[in-house]
């Protein structure tokens, strides 16, 4: 069985983003950079299933320009078998990035397909499900547990009011979501090796796809800031103030 | 102008963020037709007609869509669009689910978690986990949005809208509801309460987040938890307030030995009022709470519960 997991190169997650000056976007500049949490858990996930013997390939593939071969190589360290790049410096939007996918998903034909459930930048949580949708490929978004047998994939997903369970036939789109693993660290003598495996570089305007998005950054402000507030000095004093001052409490 | 918006519900209740969908729909214009989609969804069909500025009911009952599996769902919507120019839904893991393979199918991007309509065209949402505020315009023939329910106020409940049923049938074969497995509670959805108690790191562990019982049921609160007590393994992940989890923006958010990372920040920080418990005065969260309780948490919400 083959995986593909597309990867995101993204924000870092501990760094705290702010508004450029002149309210276009926000400041990448100097930025550190890393795979998006919700795709290592992604990775994490092929590998697990590889190592059950379940998958037999791991393909990881990421969209963006040169440096995002810093992520797939991340991916390659932690124990995927090749990567792809696809190539390009256009603002893509989520549409765009899964019909990218589709052409790779009809090169490499794979049985599962597991992405992140939403970056941490754009906060979109669309590519997974775009991605099935275009592919005719049926869905487990936000995934607690995955499970491969007998030609189907059982997905436990994560759902405002609790747990829900789905059986897909495949191949399938599966998206993370926290709980489903804890990724593991890539090892020095793993990241050594994962520099001799093969990353193919494809340039994305030979896909055949249209990069245009008909969506436009009008501006981007900082979010309004709450001001601080007291700090009181006992529970007798904050219950009156909810009382009184806040009158949220009765 | 001509929305659709879909009706949030479990085939027993419409769910509150309908009527906040319905008010953010306002603010584009033209007609509002509401779609329920389930399996013996009658009493849901009943509520929706009475919210205020809806045309229409559009009623498609059928086993098909029990589950509101996202594969059936998406084929149903699609063509019923045609008639529209807005595709509405809320920003919950139902709307998450379905609506991008409406925009796909459609071939058009889609809107996420909008929190203002600015126009038909134009929408704010935030980006970043809440550190930017992103203002994005659409030139896209049909405009597929998702909403964050929380930044609207709710549309009343004093209208009689007419119903008429919609026999288009849409069952996939290459994806089946198995199970569900939901959490019972008798408190109030997060997403719909008027107080939220969440707890963090700091509670140490699942079982003392029953410190937490007490006090939410004399203040008829919501539990939440920070994406570090889910990560912890204290409770389920269905509680957590955050970038990944819930947005919430209730009366009164109470938190707990949380910290007050970025990505907590992000799903509470539009609370009206908020108020922090912790032992480290350095914390984060003191920065955004209107009272902020310097204290151990263990001596404190015993104190709380009974002062309330």
């Amino acid at each position: 069985m083959k995986i593909l997991v597309p990867i995101k190169r993204a924000i870092d997650y501990n760094v705290k983003v702010r508004v450029k000056a002149d309210n276009t976007d926000v400041d990448l500049t100097n930025v550190k950079m890393a795979m998006n949490p919700f795709c290592e858990i992604a990775v994490e996930e092929a590998i697990r299933l590889k190592e059950k013997g379940v998958a037999t390939e791991i393909i990881v593939v990421s969209i963006g320009e040169k440096p995002v071969q810093e992520q797939i190589r991340t991916g390659l360290a932690l124990g995927a078998d090749r990567g792809i790049h696809i190539e390009t410096g256009a603002r893509l939007d989520s549409l765009q990035i899964a019909k990218l996918l589709q052409k790779v998903v009809e090169q490499e034909s794979p049985d599962l397909v597991i992405l992140g459930k939403q970056a941490i930048d754009s906060d979109n949580n669309q590519t997974g499900q775009m991605l099935a949708a275009l592919t005719g490929m049926p869905q487990g978004t936000f995934a607690s547990e995955v499970n491969v047998e007998d030609g189907k994939v059982k997905v436990t997903r994560e759902i405002d009011g609790g747990l829900q369970t789905v059986e897909l036939s495949l191949p399938a789109v599966v998206t993370t979501d926290l709980r489903l693993n804890e990724p593991r660290y890539a090892s020095l003598p793993n990241i050594m090796k994962a520099k001799r495996k093969p990353i193919d570089v494809q340039n994305a305007a030979d896909l055949g796809v249209n990069l245009d998005s008909n969506v436009t950054l009008v501006k981007v402000m900082p979010p309004e800031q709450r001001k601080g507030g007291v700090t009181v000095g006992s529970v007798e004093e904050l219950v009156e103030k909810l009382k009184n001052e806040a009158k949220v409490i009765s | 102008m001509s929305i659709l918006v879909y009706a949030e519900h479990d085939n027993t209740d419409l769910k509150p963020e309908t009527n906040k969908l319905v008010h953010a729909a306002k603010q584009v214009g033209g007609d509002i037709i509401v779609l329920v989609a389930g399996a013996n969804c009658g009493a849901v069909v009943e509520s929706a007609t009475k919210i205020d500025g809806v045309a229409k009911v559009l009623v498609a009952d059928n086993e098909a869509y029990e589950h509101q599996l996202p594969e059936n769902i998406a084929e149903l919507i699609i063509e019923l669009a045609t008639d529209y120019t807005h595709v509405f839904a809320a920003a919950t893991t139902t709307g998450k689910n379905f609506m991008p393979r409406v925009a796909a199918l459609l071939d058009v991007a889609q809107i996420s978690d909008v929190i203002k309509v600015e126009s038909e065209d134009t929408f704010v949402r935030p980006i970043y986990a809440g550190n930017a505020i992103a203002t994005v315009q659409t030139t896209d023939y049909k405009k597929i949005v998702t909403v964050r329910a929380a930044a609207f106020d709710a549309a009343g409940n004093d209208n009689s809208a007419p119903t008429e049923s919609v026999d288009i049938i849409k069952a996939a074969e290459k994806s089946a509801f198995v199970s569900a497995e939901l959490t019972e509670s008798e408190r109030p959805e997060l997403t719909a309460a008027d107080v939220i108690i969440s707890g963090g790191r700091g509670m140490q562990n699942g079982e003392n987040f029953a410190l937490l019982n007490g006090i939410a049921d004399k203040l008829g609160a919501a539990i939440g938890a920070s994406r570090a007590a889910v990560d912890a393994g204290f409770v389920p992940n269905d509680m957590q307030v955050g970038q990944t989890g819930k947005i919430v923006a209730p009366q009164l958010y109470i938190a707990v030995g949380i910290s007050g990372a970025i990505q907590h920040l992000a799903g509470m920080k539009d609370s009206k009022v908020i108020v922090a418990i912790n032992k480290d005065e350095e914390a984060p969260i003191f920065q955004v709470a209107d009272y902020g309780l310097v204290g151990d948490l263990f001596e404190e919400l015993p104190k709380l519960e009974a002062s309330l």
